[in-house]
């Protein structure tokens, strides 16, 4: 009985000092990485190729997503104004859900998805492949190379696809107000122009977009590194990839928004 | 430059992954401009000596000697600078970049490590893929390739920056006795034309001794014999003959250690 | 030609993030550009601000001429203090110009609206205005129909 709670605390304590381990390694990553120059380097190049296929083929998906949200929240919203009798707000509050929130939030959920998940079975297939060693061999470091500008095209492509959903969605909401639900366009602008602040709330989305760009592609980074290089191994890596990334996304979303609030 | 010299010399190395220890105190040296085959069982950790000398892994004691460097006190922009200029590796799978075709795969440590012209690039390239046979295949994609022409085109990449030593990772594995010649006369013909040292990790025997100037016999964590494939052949203790002629029972047993067979059986009828 | 492709598409995707940017600034937040610089300040008394906060809007007539930099108590006289900037192209404010904080629509955000007086003088920076009609205060408001009911009845 008691050498099986041992067992239990033992196993606790082993996980605990592997998520710290992990944790410490990932860091390591990051600083190794984020700054250009070291034998290999990669070069400007490196850097469009990764922002191609991180960010502009994430595009779609982005933008479809980011015109459906804002329609929702449009007919959302006009539904519940409406018993307040202030359905002029409506510009009001689908942009400052967008810009403050969603916008930042569920691109990188999207993100993570679409792009993180990717990342990290690339990575992990160089790996397994031998090709991260092969390029180590050849006196490249697979940091600066690899790396580096894929986790540099990740924090760029998140603000933009942010803004991007939050346009789209934005004008999505109008196309429901406005079009369909009557709303009078003037109200719709105007209400949302006379609350939306450009430095508190567009400005501060994009500084929150940045950070879960950071995290979500070295979530992914680092998860490719450091899997085990086999299709069991792949596969684990990029399912966590989406896990732990979108539990991290949402976990700093509300202290990014505590600190910019400056309510806790 | 005296050939008695060796290219890489090890001495007191210890190396263990985990638990278990995988080399104990091993001094061993490789010739220069020699071909040696490291062989032995499997699992014996050949390649994970190759990872030890090309800086991979780092051993827990002793030195690793790669023309005078000792390769675990380099530091990273060293180790990477002595790769760059003395070293090159073959990995099993050719370790190909899957994203780049042919002929940019060679010319990819050129490009990255040179500011070579464009023209003088695509001249260098060439020369390599023509000494490999491929240049043909210039174009095609790595998925395009068969397993023996994937490991000429590696061979290409890693003789692109002219190494001193080039290490060969279980070059024979899974090819068809044809590709299995051609990558034979390659190392063999790379290693006169160039005067590289070679080191090449293998247990195919026969492929081995007609190729490698020296064999040298891994067996728990030590040297078990180093020579001629002749010497060996004929001088080398019980377990090296074993090994050579691949008798299935000697020195190293046929049986995994095990409880007494009768006594086992009966066990079960009980 | 791939690397090509990739560059022009690259290229339309930053400038596509530059494009929502602007629209964001000038269509969705109302941000004007000169708003930047040209600016010159003055400040009011107020009873009670009601909700009042930094970068609340200053109007007149309905249209935005500047915002509220800082709010604050003054210790000795017991009421708040607004400051704010004017646009230097409303440099022609008169000296009585009276301030007051109003509400846009019925639940929605606190502003000053100023109207300007008949004299000749115009505002200067860091000049007080005089004539300050504090926000409603709903509770207030309340208290003193009752009262006047009371009285009435």
């Amino acid at each position: 009985m008691l050498a099986k709670l041992m067992d239990k605390i033992q196993a606790v304590g082993r996980t605990g000092t592997s998520v710290i381990e992990a944790i410490g390694r990932g860091t390591l990553l990051l600083k190794n990485s984020l700054l250009w120059g070291g034998p290999g380097s990669a070069g400007f190049h490196d850097l469009l190729k990764q922002i191609y296929s991180v960010g502009v083929r994430s595009l779609i998906i982005i933008v479809v997503a980011g015109f459906f949200v804002g329609m929702v929240l449009g007919l959302q919203g006009y539904n519940i104004l409406i018993d307040f009798g202030s359905e002029a707000a409506l510009g009001t509050m689908v942009s400052l859900t967008l810009l403050r929130e969603l916008g930042p939030v569920v691109t990188a959920l999207l993100f993570a998805g679409r792009a993180g998940s990717a990342l990290t079975a690339e990575i992990g297939l160089m790996k397994a492949t031998e090709q991260l060693s092969a390029m180590e061999m050849m006196g490249v470091d697979p940091f600066k190379r690899v790396i580096t500008p894929r986790l540099w095209a990740g924090i760029i492509s998140m603000p933009i696809l942010a803004l991007l959903f939050s346009t789209v969605g934005i004008w999505g909401g109008a196309f429901v107000a406005v079009d369909m639900l009557g709303i009078d366009d003037g109200a719709y602008w105007g209400n949302m122009q006379a609350s939306v602040e450009f430095y508190e709330d567009v400005v501060k989305g994009i500084i929150k977009s940045m950070a879960f760009g950071v995290v979500v592609t070295w979530i992914a980074v680092y998860q490719g590194y450091d899997s085990v290089p086999t299709s069991e191994g792949i596969g684990k890596a990029t399912t966590q990839t989406v896990v732990i990334s979108s539990l991290a996304v949402l976990g700093l979303d509300f202290v990014l928004t505590a600190v910019m609030l400056g309510g806790v | 430059m005296s050939v008695s010299q060796p290219y890489v010399s090890v001495r007191g190395m210890s190396f263990s992954r985990g638990d278990r220890l995988i080399y104990n105190n091993m001094d061993v040296d490789f010739p220069r401009g020699k071909v040696t085959a490291i062989m032995g069982p499997s699992g014996t950790g050949k390649t994970t000596l190759l990872r030890l000398i090309g800086g991979q892994l780092l051993p827990d004691s002793g030195s690793i000697m790669v023309d005078g460097h000792n390769v675990p006190d380099l530091s990273r922009k060293d180790l990477f600078d002595l790769r760059r200029k003395k070293m090159g590796m073959l990995f099993q799978t050719g370790a190909l970049f899957t994203d780049l075709n042919v002929f940019d795969n060679v010319a990819f440590p050129l490009r990255v490590h040179t500011d070579l012209p464009e023209s003088m690039i695509r001249d260098l390239v060439l020369m390599k893929l023509e000494a490999v046979g491929l240049r043909g295949a210039r174009h095609l994609s790595p998925a395009e390739l068969s397993g023996g022409m994937a490991r000429r085109v590696a061979l290409a990449r890693s003789i692109a920056m002219d190494p001193e030593i080039i290490m060969y990772d279980e070059p024979f594995t899974g090819l068809d006795p044809i590709s299995m010649g051609m990558i034979v006369k390659l190392i063999r013909g790379l290693n006169e034309a160039l005067g590289l040292t070679s080191l090449l990790v293998s247990h195919d025997v026969e492929e081995s001794c007609a190729i490698a100037d020296y064999l040298c016999l891994l067996s728990d964590g030590r040297v078990i014999g180093f020579g001629t494939p002749e010497e060996l052949m004929n001088e080398g203790n019980d377990e090296v003959r074993q090994f050579l002629r691949g008798e299935p029972d000697g020195p190293v047993p046929f049986h995994y250690p095990a409880d007494d067979y009768r006594a086992d059986i009966l066990a079960g009828v009980n | 030609m791939r690397m090509r492709y990739i560059e022009i598409t690259v290229g339309a995707f930053m400038v596509m993030g530059v494009v929502a940017l602007v629209l964001m600034a000038f269509r969705v937040s109302g941000l004007s550009l000169q708003d930047a610089g040209d600016t010159y300040t003055i400040k009011a008394r107020f009873e009670n601000l009601g909700g009042l906060t930094e970068r609340a809007k200053v109007s007149m007539s309905g249209v935005t001429i500047g915002r509220v930099t800082k709010v604050y108590l003054d210790p000795e006289w017991y009421s708040a203090v607004v400051e704010m900037e004017i646009s230097k192209s409303m440099s022609t404010l008169t000296k009585d110009t009276s301030a007051a904080i109003l509400t846009a629509g019925l639940l929605g955000e606190k502003y000053i609206g100023l109207t300007v007086g008949a004299e000749d003088d115009y505002l200067q920076t860091g000049d007080w205005i005089e004539d300050t009609q504090s926000a409603l205060v709903l509770e207030e408001l309340i208290g003193r129909f009752l009262f006047n009911k009371a009285e009435e009845g």
